[in-house]
């Protein structure tokens, strides 16, 4: 039987909005081309408030970590940290190696 | 957004100047110059005031370690009488991984002690953990606002850590792509919230670091012959010095170091991601050097100019390189961007002689994100190449060389004049009308210039 919720957020959960907040053609007068045909936008993490279930998608309202309500756009239901070390880098390793023989 | 964005702009004197409690205004003199030690006197923090305030939050105070086997490899590459003995100050020790944490732990004091509810930082370094930290240890709120983002929402991983460690003490953090309305959005935020702004550049932030270069005096038990000191915005320069010479060592040579990104365009959002270091670079550095009062207060109390003997670039490799030296030659794991001043000071050691000694000023934690093989990889990801070979061939933003050999690693020295007569030249632009001796004495202050050389360049400068 399907979880009638699966995939959406509950009121509470903490999750991440978007919300532009540059349009291009909004951009600051000194940044480059490549910049300045791309809107800036902005990501903020909180409690998902009211009291529906939300969908990515959604138009939602957050209350953040210092206690503020905002605004924007549901993207990711606890939203993980992906950042790594990655795979060893064989120039390192090497290096090191060398390095440990130097003296 | 638009109109929001002009009538912010428009208010940010206000804003500022609700949000830092300090009147500028007092230190002016109505031309170019104004009283920057008389504000550092009555605004800042004296230092044993500081290490009072730091001991408290338990900051400062931390290890100065002797690197024997790294000095011993200076030393055969150097020659018989060449190699000065290397020191480096563990700033990794202290709460929240880093040496923002001295200028934090004073900033935050002064908000608490002024009545502020909460603290805000524009920062994609360090500081951003640091302030978060040291606010929820006072009691206070924190929204740290950062630059994290390409457009196709790619983040810089050093950049994603520093967010997390910001929530880890239970902060607010406010991510952006890449652009320069970040500070639009920030001054909305203090206007909204009534925050303080714990700005890096208002007279606690700098006098917090002051006690750094007092303890390494204190510590080595004399005056060092050099200190490298990472450079990026000007306070680490500043305040490291300030407080050598507070603690008595009036002769040691202040030496910055960046990392060379050069032809990478700050506010580009194809460059962001092809570079693997976010402050103490050059796109900072030489900006905030020639040009000091372009941070987010009316003057900044981070004034590199006034303090450098020279000023050394490095390459990305070069870091990278001394990280893994740093971990396989002495056991000391730290983060890749704390080594960029180890990187210019190995070098500079072999200059030196035996009998001398100088003190690298800080180091970073590390951890995923911030660690030289996050970087690596990432910076493939993102197209550039790496690959072993001599850092003097490096492109930044394409080419990244991880030196063959410890003789590949360099400093290289920037001219310092050129940065002086960029200052006095962008003085002079400002200039609400003729210059008058007090403006050439502030500026002779400014450079460490004689006020005849100064007159000099003035002339010079007029003449085109």
């Amino acid at each position: 039987m399907a979880r009638p919720h699966a995939g959406r957020a509950r009121p509470g959960q903490w999750v991440e909005i978007h919300r532009v907040l540059f349009q291009p053609g909004e951009r600051a007068p000194q940044v480059p081309p490549e910049t300045a045909s791309v809107p800036l936008e902005m990501r903020v993490r909180g409690f998902l408030q009211g009291e529906s279930f939300a969908r990515p998608g959604d138009g939602v309202t957050i209350r953040t970590l210092s206690g503020r309500a905002v605004e924007g756009t549901l993207g990711e239901t606890d939203p993980a940290y992906t950042h790594t070390f990655g795979r060893p880098v064989p120039e390192l390793m090497s290096a090191g190696e060398e390095l440990s023989r130097a003296l | 957004m638009l109109s929001d964005y002009a009538g912010v702009m428009a208010r940010r004197g206000e804003i500022i100047r609700r949000s830092v409690g300090i009147d500028y205004e007092r230190f002016e003199s109505g031309s170019i110059g104004f009283d920057y030690e008389g504000m550092m006197r009555e605004v800042g923090y004296s230092l044993e005031e500081c290490r009072r305030i730091q001991r408290e939050a338990n900051v400062g105070d931390t290890p100065l370690l002797h690197l024997g086997r790294i000095t011993a490899l200076a030393r055969k590459l150097a020659g018989p009488d060449r190699g000065a003995e290397i020191y480096i100050k563990d700033e990794a020790a202290n709460p929240s991984g880093s040496f923002k944490a001295r200028r934090a732990a004073i900033s935050v004091y002064q908000a608490c002690r002024l009545g502020y509810p909460g603290v805000i930082a524009a920062t994609s370094g360090n500081y951003g953990a640091a302030v978060a930290s040291q606010a929820t240890r006072m009691g206070l709120r924190c929204i740290i606002v950062q630059e994290a983002f390409d457009s196709r929402g790619i983040g810089q991983p050093e950049i994603l850590e520093k967010g997390r460690a910001c929530e880890a003490y239970g902060a607010e953090v406010v991510q952006l792509t890449v652009g320069p309305e970040l500070f639009a959005v920030f001054l909305r935020l203090l206007e909204q919230t009534g925050y303080f702004n714990a700005s890096l550049y208002t007279p606690y932030g700098i006098a917090g670091i002051e006690t750094l270069g007092a303890e390494i005096v204190r510590q080595l038990d004399r005056a060092p012959d050099a200190v490298v000191i990472t450079h990026a915005g000007g306070g680490n320069v500043t305040g490291t010095a300030r407080g050598l010479r507070k603690g008595g060592a009036r002769h040691t040579q202040i030496i910055g170091a960046s990392v060379d990104l050069t032809g990478l365009h700050m506010a580009s959002d194809r460059d962001f991601n092809r570079k693997s270091f976010t402050t103490g670079h050059t796109g900072f550095g030489v900006p905030f050097m020639t040009n000091p009062d372009r941070a987010d207060v009316p003057r900044n109390a981070a004034r590199a100019l006034r303090y450098l003997d020279r000023y050394c670039l490095v390459t990305q490799g070069e870091v990278f390189y001394m990280t893994e030296m740093l971990a396989r030659l002495e056991g000391l794991e730290r983060g890749p961007a704390g080594n960029t001043s180890l990187a210019a000071a190995f070098a500079i050691a072999q200059e030196m002689r035996r009998d001398q000694v100088v003190v690298v000023q800080e180091t970073e934690y590390t951890g995923a994100g911030k660690h030289p093989w996050a970087q690596l990889n990432f910076a493939r990801r993102m197209g550039v190449e790496v690959r072993r070979g001599d850092p003097g061939g490096a492109e930044p933003g394409r080419l990244i060389l991880i030196p063959e050999g410890p003789e590949q690693v360099r400093a290289r020295d920037y001219p310092l004049d050129g940065a002086r007569r960029s200052l006095v030249r962008n003085a002079l632009s400002r200039a609400p009308g003729p210059l008058s001796e007090s403006d050439i004495a502030f500026l002779a202050e400014e450079t460490q210039w004689s006020a005849g050389c100064v007159a000099e360049e003035l002339e010079r400068a007029k003449a085109k």
